[in-house]
C-alpha cells in the first residue's frame, strides 16, 4: 500500500531490525537534515533525520546492498540537475554567449563556443580557427562566431548549476567536442509544460510509446528533461503532428 | 518566475503553417469555440466558467445605497476585474496591465452600457435607496481568451443571482431575509456574450480563428471582439489596432459570432435550468 507523504513528514518508522542493509540512498523529494553523528550503527545519518520535501507517494526498494527511498510526484516546474538534456529558447545574446530560457527559475547561460563547428551549415565553408588562450574575441567583426537569432531552439545539456549563479548549458559533448545530437533545432514545434516524469519515461530506452507513434508516420523528436519535447514532421503532415503533440502532451 | 517568455521561431512558424492547412494546435477547427463548462456555487450568483484551461469565476453580490442625485431612479452595476498573478505569473497584483485595462473596458461596455441589467428595477425608494449590484470577476487561469470566458461567467452569474425581497411601506423599507421570503432574480433585458477572433495576416491571405489560445493570441496580428446577444444584436464591436481587415472579413466574423452566441445562450439557459432543479429556492 503506497504511502502519501507531505513536505515535512518523516520516513515511516519501520522496525529497526527489519532493515537488512545499512546504507540509505535518498532519491528525489527527500532530504536528510545535517545532524551530528548518531549512535545508530555509528554510520551518521539515520532514518530519523530524513524528511520529505515534496508531496507524493513514497517509493521504496531494498536490493540487499542499499535501501532506496524516493518520492514520486507529478511536477511541471523544472529544477536543473546536470547532466540532464534540456530544450532551451534563446532569449538574449551578449558578448560571451547567449541567455537561454530552460524553464528554470533562472535563465541559463550558453557559451558562444559550445557548438560544434559544422552544426551550423551556413558557416560550413569557413574553418573555425582554434583560439589560443587569451585570444580576445571581438564579437562585432569576427566572421567565425556562430550567430543564433533570439527565439531559436537549442537542444543542450546542463554543465553545472553553481550556487547563487545561473546554470550553464552546452551544445557539445564535453569529452569529444562533437555535437552528439545537441545543437540548434530547426523547424518543428516545441511542446511546453509536459509533466516531468513523462519526459523522463520517454527518454528511457525501453519506452514503447515513441516507437508505436513512429510506426504511424515518421517524425523527429527531441526530449528535454525540463518538460519540453520538440517534434518535427515533413511538410503537409501538420494534422498528424498536431495529433502527436496532443498525445505527447498528455494532460487533460 | 516569469511565465514562459516569447514564443520561439519554431512555434510561430508552425502555428502559421498549421493554420494555413486549417489545423489548430488543440485539434479545433479555426472557427470552433471551446465548449464552456459551467459550475455553480452554493451561494447564489457564484459561477465558474471553464473554457479549456482558461478559468474565470464571477460572483454577484448586492447592497443598498443612496442613488446619484441626478438619477434618483437608477441602481448601480459595479464591475470589478482584477487580474492577479494566479491567472499567470506575468500579471502583477495591484498594477493594471494593458490587457487588463482592455478587458475591463470591454466587459464594462458589454454588460453595463448595453443595459443588460435593468437598472431602474433596482430602485427601492426613489432618491433614497437603490440596489447596487456588484459583479466581481476573478481570473483563475489564463490559457487564452479570458474575455469571452469572463463574459459567459458574468452573464450566467447575473442570471443566477437572487436579491433579497424588499417591502416598501411609505418610506419604510423592510429587507426580508432569505429564510422568510424567496429572493428575487434581477431584471435582465438580454444576455450579451463576447466573441473574440484573432487574425493572422500573411502576405496574401488572412486567417481567422475564434477563441484563440494564449499562444495563438501572442502570435496573431490583431484581435477583434464582437459582443452579441441571442437576438443577433451587436452590443460592442472592438478592434484595437492590429492588421487591417476588409469589410467582407468583418461581416463574416460577425455572422459567425452571431451563430455561436445563439448556441451559447442555449447552453447557459440549459445550465441554469439544471441548476434550478438541483438547487430549488423556496421558503418552507
Amino acid at each position: 500500500m503506497a504511502k502519501v507523504l507531505l513536505p515535512g513528514d518523516p520516513l515511516p518508522s519501520t522496525s529497526a531490525a527489519a532493515s537488512t542493509s545499512a546504507v540509505l540512498h535518498l532519491g528525489p523529494g527527500l532530504h536528510a537534515a545535517p545532524t551530528a553523528v548518531t549512535a545508530l550503527n555509528g554510520k551518521g545519518k539515520s532514518k530519523e533525520d530524513v524528511t520529505a520535501v515534496k508531496a507524493g507517494l513514497l517509493g521504496f526498494h531494498d536490493d540487499g546492498k542499499a535501501e532506496k527511498w524516493w518520492i514520486e510526484s507529478l511536477a511541471r516546474r523544472y529544477v536543473p540537475h546536470p547532466p540532464e538534456p534540456v530544450i532551451g529558447i534563446i532569449i538574449a545574446r551578449h558578448a560571451e554567449g547567449y541567455r537561454v530560457d530552460i524553464g528554470s527559475s533562472q535563465a541559463a547561460s550558453l557559451d558562444a563556443l559550445s557548438f560544434e563547428a559544422s552544426s551550423f551549415l551556413r558557416f560550413e565553408k569557413y574553418e573555425r580557427p582554434h583560439p589560443y588562450p587569451g585570444f580576445a574575441r571581438r564579437k562585432t567583426d569576427d566572421p567565425f562566431t556562430t550567430l543564433i537569432q533570439v527565439g531559436t531552439l537549442v537542444y543542450a545539456h546542463l554543465l553545472s548549476t553553481p550556487p547563487f549563479s545561473e546554470p550553464e548549458i552546452s551544445c557539445v559533448d564535453a569529452a569529444t567536442q562533437k555535437s552528439a545530437g545537441f545543437g540548434e533545432l530547426v523547424g518543428g514545434f516545441p511542446i511546453r509544460g509536459v509533466e516531468l516524469n513523462r519526459c523522463r519515461a520517454l527518454l528511457s530506452p525501453k519506452n514503447p510509446i515513441l516507437a508505436k507513434l513512429g510506426a504511424q508516420f515518421p517524425f523527429e523528436v527531441a526530449v528535454g528533461m525540463n518538460g519540453r519535447i520538440w517534434v518535427k514532421a515533413a511538410d503537409g503532415e501538420e494534422e498528424n503532428l498536431v495529433k502527436l503533440i496532443q498525445e505527447l502532451r498528455g494532460r487533460p | 518566475m516569469p511565465r514562459d517568455a516569447e514564443p520561439s521561431i519554431s512555434e510561430a512558424e508552425f502555428v502559421l503553417k498549421a493554420l494555413q492547412s486549417g489545423v489548430r494546435l488543440d485539434g479545433r477547427q479555426p472557427l470552433d469555440f471551446r465548449t464552456p463548462k459551467l459550475r455553480f456555487g452554493d451561494q447564489l450568483g457564484w459561477v465558474e466558467c471553464e473554457l479549456g484551461q482558461t478559468r474565470v469565476v464571477a460572483q454577484v453580490s448586492s447592497e443598498i445605497v443612496r442613488p446619484q442625485p441626478e438619477r434618483p431612479y437608477e441602481g448601480f452595476l459595479v464591475i470589478s476585474t482584477e487580474i492577479s498573478p494566479m491567472a499567470a505569473s506575468n500579471y502583477e497584483a495591484g498594477r493594471a496591465s494593458d490587457e487588463e485595462i482592455l478587458l475591463a473596458r470591454l466587459l464594462e461596455k458589454s454588460l453595463r452600457r448595453s443595459e443588460a441589467v435593468d437598472r431602474e428595477s433596482l430602485c427601492i425608494v426613489a432618491g433614497q435607496k437603490v440596489w447596487s449590484i456588484r459583479l466581481d470577476i476573478h481570473f483563475l487561469s489564463d490559457e487564452g481568451n479570458m474575455l469571452d470566458c469572463a463574459s459567459i461567467a458574468a452573464i450566467t452569474a447575473l442570471r443566477h443571482f437572487r436579491k433579497p425581497d424588499v417591502t416598501v411601506v411609505g418610506e419604510e423599507v423592510t429587507v426580508h431575509s432569505v429564510a422568510s421570503h424567496v429572493p428575487v432574480p434581477l431584471a435582465i433585458h438580454h444576455s450579451p456574450f463576447c466573441q473574440t477572433f484573432a487574425f493572422f495576416s500573411t502576405s496574401d491571405t488572412s486567417l481567422t480563428v475564434l477563441d484563440p489560445t494564449h499562444l495563438e493570441s501572442m502570435l496573431s496580428n490583431g484581435t477583434l471582439t464582437v459582443t452579441l446577444n441571442a437576438q443577433s444584436e451587436i452590443c460592442v464591436l472592438s478592434k484595437v489596432g492590429g492588421a487591417p481587415l476588409s469589410v467582407e472579413e468583418v461581416m463574416r466574423v460577425v455572422n459567425v459570432g452571431a451563430e455561436r452566441v445563439k448556441a451559447l445562450d442555449g447552453l447557459v439557459k440549459e445550465a441554469l435550468e439544471k441548476e434550478g432543479r438541483r438547487n430549488v429556492i423556496e421558503v418552507l
